[in-house]
């Protein structure tokens, strides 16, 4: 009885299942990386817009035309740093897979990151157009949480662990409203940083 | 052990074949290039494997056209799914 094939059989099965509706080259460096550079934006945007308390357990911001320009600035650097160095580490992790960057796979996965992360998007953008501004930060993180729920079906399952700790962040982070950055920095920089360590011991850079 | 064996199935002890239906049970259909992206292999060896399982009623083809190019997806049968089940659940055994 060739007990090795048939275990070479089983190996075999389940990595072709997993390969063929899965991406599973997350890279942890990336995780690691859009957390050190979401702390650092929520800094400067700390210093930017929040000024001194006055009364305890509410800060003030100050959105003049000014800081406005400077946020949607840290923003928009902080957004293309993060998915820069995101397709950077992936398409490495990729490669040493053996996995395409660009298949069918990955294109699903993006999909469905996508559909509630637009969404979100386009909300917060009404948000501030409104003046609804205690509410983006909580809004961001839950969306974000809901697309990785979304997403989590097609690569690794710890995504979806993430995604469900973002959502509570992100609802804790709606009724403390008025310390938005507080939770931003925790949910985008202290989750990404020790999510990108886990995987990184786990899975491999 | 008669019964174990029974089950095992001929038609998937190729490895290409077996990767096939693995592909199949966990993807509502997959296309001739995205098949063959996955097992790395010829297109004239996919294309043999292929005939073979849907000769074995295990899988199913259906022919369309997109942006004017054929596009062949490919289908897991209810027999072949199940039938597919039942050769791990063999080879499961086996190994015990």
């Amino acid at each position: 009885m060739d007990k090795k094939k048939y275990l070479d059989d089983l190996h075999a099965i389940k990595y072709m299942m997993e390969r063929s509706s899965r991406f599973i080259s997350l890279s942890g460096t990336s995780g690691i990386l859009a957390g050190i550079f979401a702390l650092i934006a929520s800094f400067i945007a700390y210093i930017t817009v929040y000024i001194k308390p006055e009364n305890m357990g509410y800060l003030n911001t100050d959105l003049s035309q000014e800081s406005k320009f400077i946020i949607m600035t840290i923003a928009a650097a902080t957004l293309l740093l993060t998915l820069g160095a995101g397709i950077i580490f992936t398409s490495k992790k990729a490669r040493k897979d053996n996995q395409k960057l660009w298949d069918r796979q990955s294109r699903r996965l993006l999909i469905n990151l996508l559909i509630p992360l637009v969404t979100g998007g386009i909300f917060c953008m009404i948000l501030l157009l409104k003046g609804f501004i205690g509410l983006i930060a909580p809004a961001t993180l839950i969306f974000y949480g809901l697309a990785l729920v979304n997403a989590s079906k097609y690569t690794l399952s710890e995504i979806r662990s993430l995604g469900m700790i973002e959502i509570m962040t992100g609802l804790f982070a709606s009724y403390f409203v008025g310390f938005g950055i507080f939770f931003w920095s925790i949910g985008f920089g202290i989750l990404h940083i020790i999510y990108g360590i886990y995987m990184q011991r786990k899975y491999g850079s | 052990m008669k019964d174990l064996l029974k089950d095992l199935v001929k038609a998937f002890e190729n490895k290409t074949r077996l990767g096939i239906m693995s592909a199949l049970m966990v993807n509502d259909y997959l296309d001739f290039s995205s098949l063959k992206e996955l097992l790395d292999v010829t297109d004239g060896n996919l294309a043999s494997h292929l005939k073979l399982l849907e000769k074995g009623g295990f899988v199913t083809v259906r022919k369309e056209f997109l942006d004017r190019k054929p596009n062949t997806k490919y289908f897991a049968t209810e027999i072949g799914k199940e039938t597919f089940i039942r050769h791990i659940r063999a080879i499961e055994k086996l190994i015990q």
